[in-house]
């Protein structure tokens, strides 16, 4: 594809790109070590991740600020447009993606302070499954790959699967032994974080199709095998 | 650059500013002299008599020019019958539709019409209508004026319309008017000015031409009735008073050159006033 | 190249124009080749491009001004309503009717404002004052300038500021009742303020007229049309509804220039 003639409005859309894959590499930075906080019981780890979170932010106001002086200022149409829109929207999910693994992280804390349990195991598969969707959904961005995104959809189901019988196994345990309660507790509000960052991932791959087709498939209730 | 490089160019400057001065003063100055000296001596012999009485037998004062100047003015109007609607309706041809080769030889016979010389248009006109009339007679003075005039209406018509915007002609063109409807009703109100200031030029001009009159007009000493007539004219006494022994008709000679003289410049000044109210219509936006 | 199905959208109205395999030749220049187009009624089509694409030869098709260039060669078919536009027994004069223009710098008669509107009619056959002065004011309602020269009728329309001689000359092509209004780059000369009023006007006209702009400003046609068709290098690229065109064009060589990617 050729460039665009104004250079200056080139290298500004580049500015944009580049944003978003640091915010999208910070926040996966963050989901990584919000797990690893929660297997290896590292409190340190997770200050480092609640850290990690002021530069997530200052990003996202850096890439709407950008997004809006490209609208105003240069007009774009089709594929810039819809490129400037899927950023709008993308550092939004990507912002809550990196709040939930704070807060996964500080359950984590809390739970290390507590005598150790057996965790269920269903939640490192979550976690890698979770942090898989959020990689590929931006990789997808950065390829315009609709055939990635479209399998970061199908995932968000899997994802939904585990969350449910985690659900069921945590209140089975909850209903045998009562000490366990707040431990299972926190054990759930982990899982659930987890299936909302895979909500996250999946409303970015949508966005990823949205910005490469021009066609919308957010609010489907079936993802359409072709586009 | 050094001072004193700097102060020789700048006494060049003023010498030759100096010396463009001055050429532009003795130019003026002979132009005023002439004018002035025309003045001086017509001045003095002008008089009501000269106006309104006939010429005189030769010796007897009180003699005018009247008949004269009724004679050239029939002359013009003469002139004006034959070579304005000629060279109004060449030059609206030349403008909007001439192209190819018949515009090209049209113009080419127009500006070689331009180039002959008035006497030999005036030994045409001779054989072409005053013999086979068989005298002398204000049509054929008309006839050889026209045929000068013709060639400068042409002209001044095509250039005056070809100035008029071509945006113009597309936005009555685009209203669904035929071609003729817009020329007559767009381009040519828009570019009569031009068109009436050239026309009052070449009034100008033919009004002093002597030598086809010679041939065609003759001459009258008398009131010259109807248009069959040989007439008197102010170009053709003067050059009949100035060479006669008479200082009578001297003076009157002098006389009828201040009085064409006037008129040329009246049909000059005219014209300037003409094109410059069509300019200043509306301001550009 | 024919439009292909997939690039004519689906009209929500009537077909007003329809042009098909038009070719057009100035000596040895191919200006346009092989056009087919439909210009809907009653809507705003917009034709956009770069420099010499052919959307400005194209539209003087539409009302056979290209007549008058020398050495012009004009083939394929553009009707009106059905009819032929180059029939034997239709002449430019009965077209222009039917189609006005207006044109890039506005061009009024160096005559009055009311002399200006009343050309067409005149032309046309209208004698009747009474008549006359309806048409002006009707006219001149209709182009929004009405009420700032209705005291002032007989002055020169070169008076007028560049805004409003160009919806003077609007008034004007309105006068002899077009179906059709053909405008080339009508607001590039003006202001914005003159322009958004253009524009403006452009949206009401459209409830009576067809329109067809050419215009080089690609936001001008996202504001005011609702089909945009895209010229490049004398052959029509793509054509389609203005939203669509704008966020998601089907060509690339459309998305390019919407773009800014000239290469």
């Amino acid at each position: 594809m050729p460039l665009h003639t104004d250079r200056g409005y080139e290298s500004q859309l580049g500015q944009l790109r580049a944003h978003l894959l640091e915010m999208g590499g910070l926040v996966e930075d963050q989901i990584a070590q919000a797990i690893r906080c929660l297997t290896e019981r590292d409190r340190a780890l997770a200050g480092v991740t609640i850290e990690r979170d002021h530069t997530v932010n200052r990003l996202d106001v850096e890439i709407d600020d950008l997004s809006l002086k490209l609208l105003a200022l240069h007009q774009p149409a089709a594929r810039d447009l819809r490129l400037i829109t899927t950023a709008l929207k993308i550092t939004t999910d990507l912002e809550r993606i990196g709040d939930l693994a704070t807060h996964i992280a500080e359950r984590a804390v809390e739970l290390a302070s507590e005598p150790p349990f057996t965790p269920c195991v269903d939640i490192p598969a979550m976690a890698s499954l979770a942090s898989s969707m959020v990689h590929r959904s931006l990789d997808a961005f950065v390829r315009e790959d609709v055939e990635l995104a479209l399998g970061v959809c199908s995932s968000d189901d899997e994802i939904d699967k585990l969350h449910a019988e985690l659900f069921r196994n945590l209140l089975t345990i909850m209903g045998k032994d009562p000490r366990s309660i707040s431990s299972t507790m926190r054990q759930l509000f982990i899982s659930k974080y987890l299936e909302r960052i895979g909500d996250h991932a999946t409303n970015i791959a949508e966005m990823v199709i949205f910005m490469v087709k021009g066609r919308s498939i957010r609010h489907l209730d079936t993802v359409p095998r072709e586009l | 650059m050094t001072r004193g490089s700097y102060r020789r160019r700048m006494l060049v400057e003023r010498i030759m500013f100096g010396a463009t001065i001055m050429a532009a003063a003795g130019t003026l100055s002979v132009l005023f002299f002439l004018l002035g000296y025309l003045a001086y001596q017509g001045g003095s012999s002008l008089s009501l008599s000269f106006f309104t009485h006939l010429p005189t037998p030769v010796g007897e004062s009180g003699g005018g020019m009247a008949n004269a100047i009724v004679g050239s003015m029939k002359l013009l109007v003469c002139g004006a019958l034959v070579g304005i609607p000629v060279g109004f309706l060449g030059g609206i041809y030349l403008a909007e539709y001439g192209r190819g080769p018949v515009a090209s030889s049209v113009r080419f016979a127009a500006d070689v019409l331009n180039g002959v010389p008035s006497i030999v248009l005036g030994v045409t006109v001779y054989g072409l209508v005053v013999l086979p009339m068989g005298h002398f007679s204000t049509v054929a003075g008309g006839v050889a004026l026209g045929l000068i005039m013709i060639p400068v209406t042409l002209r001044a018509t095509e250039e005056f319309l070809r100035l008029v915007p071509d945006s113009l002609r597309e936005a009555s063109l685009a209203l669904g008017a035929p071609q003729w409807v817009t020329i007559v009703r767009v381009v040519i109100p828009a570019g009569l000015r031009g068109i009436v200031a050239g026309i009052l030029l070449s009034l100008a001009r033919v009004s002093g031409e002597t030598a086809p009159l010679l041939f065609t007009a003759f001459s009258n000493r008398y009131w010259s009735t109807g248009w069959l007539n040989p007439t008197a004219s102010l170009p053709v006494m003067i050059f009949t008073y100035a060479i006669a022994p008479y200082d009578d008709w001297h003076r009157q000679a002098w006389a009828a050159a201040l009085t064409l003289l006037a008129l040329v410049l009246g049909a000059n000044v005219l014209a300037r006033v003409v094109l410059r109210r069509g300019i200043a219509l509306g301001r550009a936006s | 190249m024919e439009v292909s199905p997939s690039t004519t959208p689906a009209f929500d109205a009537r077909v007003k124009i329809a042009v098909r395999g038009l070719n057009v030749h100035y000596g040895d220049n191919h200006a346009l080749t092989d056009v087919s187009l439909d210009i809907p009624e009653c809507r705003v089509t917009a034709l956009i491009g770069p420099s010499g694409c052919g959307k400005s030869t194209f539209l003087r098709c539409l009302n056979r001004m290209n007549d008058h260039i020398r050495g012009v060669r004009i083939e394929g078919s553009i009707t009106i309503d059905g009819e032929d536009c180059y029939g034997a027994d239709v002449g430019p004069v009965v077209l222009r009717r039917r189609v006005g223009m207006v044109f890039q710098k506005s061009n009024p008669f160096p005559k009055s404002i009311f002399e200006n509107v009343a050309f067409g009619p005149r032309i046309h056959g209208v004698r009747d004052t009474v008549a006359l002065r309806e048409v002006v004011e009707r006219s001149l309602r209709q182009s929004a300038l009405w009420e700032e020269v209705e005291d002032r009728l007989g002055s020169s329309a070169l008076d007028l500021s560049g805004g409003q001689q160009q919806r003077l000359c609007i008034a004007r092509a309105l006068a002899v009742e077009p179906e059709v209004l053909l405008m080339d780059e009508p607001a590039s000369a003006l202001d914005p303020i003159a322009t958004a009023k253009i524009e403006e006007l452009i949206q009401e006209l459209k409830r009576d007229y067809t329109i067809v702009i050419v215009t080089h400003n690609m936001q001008q046609a996202a504001r005011v049309s609702d089909y945009t068709a895209y010229f490049y290098l004398g052959q029509l690229i793509e054509f389609g509804s203005t939203d669509l065109l704008f966020t998601n064009p089907s060509r690339r060589e459309t998305e390019d220039y919407i773009t800014g990617r000239f290469g």
